[in-house]
């Protein structure tokens, strides 16, 4: 069969170039230009770049072709714009691919950033510098579309550093009050920790294939020839990548940038830290599948890493608050959903869950965000309440956004929540060694390799890789039930019951304009609608035949990405789709999410004062999570201030030892002997007399007895 | 879509330019490069001191002209030359050699190759910047300082297209004494002992080094009976392993210092802190370079067993110097001290790639000379702004100037970024091809530790014997490990300093540039003006064009370096250490993942 790709596919170029051009123009011309014209620069490139993925999505449509086993195959298109980095053996080029894995992120990325981009027309139309809000918000689009379009790891890499920047550029925005400066300079160094092993991780795979480019890559791992070689270093490369992908998607251990992240402008925070930027990690890891497919070991660390996340997230979420804070830590645990889902091997439901959510989150940051313009600038829920019947659009459109993320029904966050609950129950990871290597390597590969996941037959699976998945399984469910909860808590405290707010600010309280409620509008259709492609499979064999298959969209766009990881493991431990065990599983989420709803209800609308009771009877498990846990205070003791400490320590080795005594010290000697030697020229001619003798006596005395010396 | 690159190869190859001739030995550019600047001394002695600003301009008017002038030899280098046979380097644009002192057998013999040619061009480039930015802040002796700065950038030039040994080391000493003027006159207030230390520190190296030139010029007229201090001569030479141990020694030492790397830095913060900006930023951009250019040009090609022996220590000193220059950078008060330490850092990453004997790990140490002289000189300029309206370098002094001078943030912002090794900035390219050619490095091994206290062969009685037994364990069964282990421990402790760069200089930048205007001077400091702007402009926009366009200068370093490689692995004894690609487009180490898989395509 051809290799299905068209190598030079120029819009690929376009949709990059355009936000870039849109940064350019504003960041060099922006302060001159009228307002109206700094908006349309800033939100034409990305409506242009949403067209032109449009058009790409057709053409990669149009050349898929039916393959074997009824596989719908579309293949990838590709752009080279240059060669870049050019050494020995190395050679990098600034290509671009689009498949339906970074088409449907590029769509995600350049819609909801055009959505959010028209938002911030509105919410930042007072600032005075807002030519340089929208030169950064362009310029972090191109990043982030250099991100997920490059088609080797150092183009991701380049995007991957410059969403970094942009994010540490826009935290701080108002760069004059401190402490936002300092959330941005925080945001940057912890990711650059991640990006430290990402570096690594790439390193590693460099030198031993010998090429850092997906598609050459790819086949590495899927010729039966190579893999062996590449499952050696799945482990270690894997882990590195994985270290990168928690500093960039905020998971454990290094989570702790984003919360303090909102200190940048709303709508930044609806874009970056929410819809686009932070799922960077979980795109990475779908864009290696392949890779993180060959080790076990690696994909359950990725889940249980996925699946801690979320449920401590979600616990902190319970007791904050400050309404972006709240939100902040539900993006956390959103994200460990998606590594949950990445690790137990569902890489469609965790592209899923991010589209799903980069619409609900993107919708209630933006409501967040009409909810602190209106009230100027209050962030905390404590002083909100009631404020549905000054802001009912924006409380409808919340409203949606909070029902979408508890996981009800027919919103879109409970279908890709569903199937990541689903699968984490139902897929138990290992290796289909049969599948993956050829046969006279898959010996070789027993003997070798130390391996928990396999016993001598090689496809038995040991109990305690299920007994795993079951804890995955249930620690999802009560953080679905913890979210729901959350949401509801945030939800009722700000818009339902007594307004808290003084009477200055409440007669102040007013809705948003039409250029912010517009894009809320536009969410909250898609935050419903956009799960309506990934029915669960017991209510599709329900649906008539000609609905089966839009029912299942998302599986059939991204079948081709995934096909390979597939081939890898076998099928799930109840077989392929158990109907009866599906329908449990929703019936417990479904539960989950209910429960958390009515607690919510009863805890902030029936009986107000119970939160305060019950905060006054478990005052240290509150304490413990108001302060988060005290990561923040950890960090600070185990690396912060021993790096300063040993810093000082070196610096003062430094002048006293290095350049001190060993330096300074030698020139002391030299200075030192040169002052003692400088008595024997003392002009004396008795004296120097006395030093020829010497020396004389000295001479005929060695030449005399010889043996002496 | 227009292909940038098509546009790129266009502008630099073209056929008006190449029409001129193909350079060889037709015109004298090299030359002219580098003794322009003695015109511009001849004509700043014909104007009376009071006239300052005619002064200035003089000097920036030179150094444009040699500027200009040495934009032709990029314009006539060929970097598809054929390689010279058996050579470490092939030169071109040659001049000579014409015999200078026939007895001692001294020539004049100027020539560049793929080394060479960026850092001369770094010099000329950053002249006229150093020199604009000089108009406000030296107001006394204007006509000395020009002078000096003058005499400086001929001395830099010289040393670098230099091809007689005696003529780079006139070049070499040349360049020590207007820099120890410039920081010594016009410096600070401790200027007079940081000059001295300066001086005395380089000076030290520098004898060692002449000693073992001589050592190795009497070497070659013995063996062939023709005394010549040409380098393709001395480059013939026999050495036992114990000759060429010592040497390498006296040679490094005195690169070392120049470069310096740790422990030789402590000279380094001194000089910065008390020279004037212009000279902090040659002696940044430029003169440190020196060094790393003399390891490749002279110390490793002429002792390559030796460097094979002090390849894994001086790697350790380098990730030493990596981690330490960062750590310490971090803790400093004063914003030039901490440019200055960052420096020691950087260079560390340059040494590392250098000693890793690699196509990616030399081209990343070249690749990071000329961002890190960019870059740094920029962040001298950048304080040397601060200072001339504060006078104070202190971080604690300074607070949310952003406010104040917009367009100096965003200046500085961008070379700060570079600097911290932001992709798409010049810094990144440099650092990650050095990490790269580390991680697949076969060179930085342990052969047998503390070999050199080892008697090294039957005859050897003294020198090395000397140190006494030292103890030989070999290594534990289980404990065994190829070189790949010890260069990857290397990458990894030296990509830590990918961290802790993003460290310092980001919270430096927050406190400086960030958050309220806390000190009341710093409400009304002047924006910046033209003058300022012009020479902070071409900074930044070569920091991109370095960052986004790397190939322009990669591809003319790549023939010399592949060249360089194979003459490094046909002179160490212990084969397959040298790691040497052929620079084919598509050609991968046999035995890869991706050979292997392409070979099972073509069945």
């Amino acid at each position: 069969m051809e290799p299905l790709f068209s190598n030079n596919f120029h819009y690929l170029g376009l949709i990059v170039l355009m936000p870039l051009l849109g940064a350019i123009i504003n960041g060099l011309l922006g302060a001159k230009l009228p307002s109206k014209v700094v908006n349309v620069v800033a939100c034409a490139p990305m409506l242009l770049s949403f067209v032109f993925t449009l058009i790409g999505v057709r053409a990669l449509l149009a050349q898929g072709v039916e393959s074997e086993g009824g596989r719908f195959s579309m293949g990838y298109l590709s752009y080279t714009v240059y060669e870049w980095i050019y050494s020995g053996s190395l050679s990098a080029d600034i290509s671009f691919m689009l498949d339906p894995l970074s088409a449907t992120l590029v769509l995600i990325i350049t819609g909801v950033g055009f959505l959010i981009h028209v938002y911030s027309t509105g919410y930042m139309a007072q600032d005075p510098s807002k030519w340089r809000y929208f030169s950064y918000l362009n310029l972090f689009v191109f990043a982030m579309l250099l991100l997920v379009l490059g088609k080797n790891l150092l183009v991701t890499f380049i995007g991957w550093e410059g969403v970094g920047v942009c994010s540490y550029l826009l935290i701080g925005f108002w760069y004059t009050d401190s402490e936002k400066a300092a959330a941005g300079m925080k945001a940057f160094v912890v990711n650059r920790v991640g990006d430290f092993a990402f570096l690594l991780g790439m390193f590693i795979l460099f030198f031993t294939t010998g090429t850092i480019d997906y598609v050459e890559l790819s086949e590495l791992a899927t010729n039966a020839s190579t893999v062996p070689l590449l499952i050696q270093i799945a482990l270690p490369v894997g882990l590195l990548i994985l270290i990168g992908c928690t500093g960039k998607s905020a998971q454990i251990p290094l989570f702790v940038w984003l919360p303090d992240a909102m200190a940048g402008p709303t709508p930044v925070s609806a874009l970056i830290h929410a819809a686009t930027m932070v799922t960077a990690g979980v795109f990475v890891i779908c864009r290696l599948n392949w890779l993180f497919t060959l080790d076990p070991r690696l994909m359950l660390t990725v889940a249980v890493i996925g699946c801690l996340t979320a449920f401590f997230a979600a616990t902190i979420a319970i007791v904050q608050t400050d309404i972006k804070r709240v939100l902040a830590y539900s993006t956390i645990s959103q994200l460990g959903f998606m590594f949950m889902a990445v690790g137990v091997g569902a890489y469609t439901a965790a592209i899923f869950h991010v589209a799903t959510h980069a619409f609900f989150k993107a919708l209630l940051f933006l409501g967040a965000g009409s909810v602190i313009h209106g009230m100027h600038h209050e962030q905390d829920i404590r002083k909100m309440g009631g404020l549905k019947k000054y802001m009912p659009i924006t409380r409808w459109t919340f409203l949606i956004g909070c029902l979408a993320i508890a996981g009800v029904p027919f919103l879109s966050g409970f279908y890709s929540k569903d199937m990541i609950l689903w699968s984490a129950l139902s897929n138990v990871h290992f290796l289909n060694i049969e599948g993956v290597m050829a046969a006279d390597v898959v010996m070789a590969y027993f003997t070798s390799t130390v391996n928990p996941f396999f016993n001598a037959e090689g496809v038995e699976i040991v109990t305690w890789a299920k007994i795993v998945h079951g804890g995955l399984f249930g620690l999802g469910l009560l953080t679905a039930l913890l979210t729901a909860f959350y949401m509801f808590r945030l939800y009722f405290m700000t818009f339902e019951g007594e307004c808290r707010a003084d009477a200055e600010t409440k007669k102040h309280i007013h809705e948003s304009p039409d250029s912010m409620l517009i894009p809320l509008i536009v969410l909250a259709f898609l935050s419903v609608v956009a799960g309506y492609i990934g029915w669960p499979h017991v209510v599709v064999a329900f649906m008539p035949e000609a609905l089966q298959s839009p029912a299942l969209l998302i599986e059939h766009w991204l079948d081709d990405v995934f096909y390979h990881s597939k081939t890898f493991r076998l099928t799930g431990r109840f077989g392929d789709h158990p109907y009866g065990l599906e329908a449990l599983a929703i019936a417990g989420s479904v539960g989950a999410a209910a429960v958390g709803i009515g607690t919510a209800w009863f805890l902030y609308i029936k009986r107000p004062e119970l939160p305060a009771w019950i905060a006054e009877r478990a005052r240290l498990a509150f304490k413990w999570l108001e302060n988060k846990y005290y990561i923040d205070e950890l960090y600070d003791r185990i690396a912060v201030q021993p790096t300063l400490l040993l810093g000082q320590l070196s610096y003062w080795f430094d002048r006293y030892i290095i350049d001190g005594l060993l330096v300074n010290g030698t020139g002391f000697v030299a200075e030192s002997a040169g002052k003692i030697l400088r008595h024997m020229q003392s002009g004396n001619v008795q004296r120097y007399a006395t030093y020829i003798t010497l020396a004389l006596v000295f001479i005929l005395f060695a030449l005399i007895y010889p043996a002496c010396f | 879509m227009l292909q940038l690159t098509h546009l790129f190869s266009a502008l630099t190859a073209n056929p008006m330019l190449a029409a001129l001739g193909d350079g060889q030995g037709q015109f004298p550019w090299l030359t002219l490069t580098t003794f322009a600047p003695l015109l511009g001394v001849l004509v700043l002695m014909l104007i009376p001191r009071e006239q300052v600003q005619a002064l200035r301009n003089v000097a920036l008017l030179t150094s444009l002209l040699v500027f200009a002038i040495s934009l032709g030899i990029m314009a006539y280098f060929n970097p598809a030359l054929p390689f010279a046979e058996g050579q470490a380097f092939t030169f071109q644009l040659t001049e000579g050699p014409f015999e200078w002192i026939p007895t001692l057998g001294v020539h004049f013999y100027l020539g560049v190759d793929g080394f060479s040619i960026w850092l001369v061009l770094l010099t000329t480039f950053l002249m006229p910047i150093a020199i604009l930015s000089t108009y406000s802040a030296v107001t006394k002796n204007v006509k000395e300082y020009m002078i000096s700065l003058l005499f400086l950038q001929m001395g830099m030039v010289g040393a670098l297209v230099a091809l007689d040994v005696f003529l780079f080391y006139v070049f070499w000493e040349v360049m020590l004494i207007p820099m120890y003027i410039i920081i010594g006159v016009w410096g600070g207030t401790n200027r007079v002992q940081a000059a001295v230390k300066f001086f005395i520190y380089t000076m030290v190296g520098s004898i060692l080094m002449l000693v073992a030139i001589l050592y190795v010029y009497f070497k070659v007229g013995e063996q062939s009976g023709v005394y010549s201090f040409l380098y393709t001569d001395l480059l013939t030479v026999n050495l036992t392993f114990q000759e060429q141990f010592w040497l390498f020694a006296a040679f490094f030492l005195a690169f070392a210092i120049k470069v310096p790397l740790f422990p030789f830095h402590t000279w380094l913060p001194l000089a910065h802190v008390e020279a004037p900006t212009a000279g902090s930023v040659i002696l940044a951009a430029v003169m440190l370079k020196m060094g790393i250019y003399g390891m490749i040009r002279y110390a490793f090609p002429l002792f390559p067993d030796a460097l094979k022996l002090f390849a894994p220590y001086i790697a350790i000193l380098a990730v030493v110097g990596i981690v330490y220059g960062a750590i310490v950078a971090l803790v400093q008060d004063d914003i030039k001290k901490l440019v200055a330490y960052s420096s020691v850092s950087h260079l560390g990453f340059c040494v590392l790639g250098l000693v890793a004997m690699t196509p990616q790990g030399i081209a990343g140490s070249m690749y990071i000379m000329l961002a890190h002289g960019i870059a740094t000189g920029g962040l001298f300029l950048c304080v040397g702004i601060l200072y001339e309206r504060r006078h104070t370098r202190m971080i604690s002094e300074f607070g949310g100037i952003s406010k104040v001078m917009p367009v100096f943030a965003t200046m500085f912002l961008v070379i700060v970024f570079a600097s911290a090794g932001l992709p798409g900035l010049n810094g990144f390219v440099g650092e990650f091809l050095a990490l790269v050619g580390t991680a697949k490095s076969q060179f930085l091994w342990f052969d047998a530790p503390l070999v050199f206290a080892q008697p090294l062969d039957a005859t050897a009685s003294y020198g090395l014997y000397e140190f006494g037994p030292a103890p030989f364990w070999p290594m534990p069964e289980g404990m065994q490990a190829g070189p790949e282990i010890t260069a990857f421990v290397f990458t990894i402790i030296a990509t830590t300093g990918v961290i802790l760069a993003a460290g310092y200089l980001l919270w430096m930048f927050k406190r400086v540039m960030f958050g309220p205007v806390t000190n009341e001077k710093n409400l009304k400091l002047a924006r910046l003006n033209a003058r300022e702007i012009t020479y902070l402009v071409p900074i930044v926009l070569m920091a991109i064009f370095m960052g986004v366009f790397p190939k322009f200068f990669l591809s003319r370093m790549d023939p010399s370096i592949h060249q360089f490689l194979t003459y490094m692995d046909n002179n160490v004894t212990s084969q397959g250490t040298v790691v040497v690609e052929p620079p084919a487009p598509g050609w991968v180490p046999e035995g890869s993942m991706v050979d292997v898989a392409r070979a099972k395509r073509a069945r």
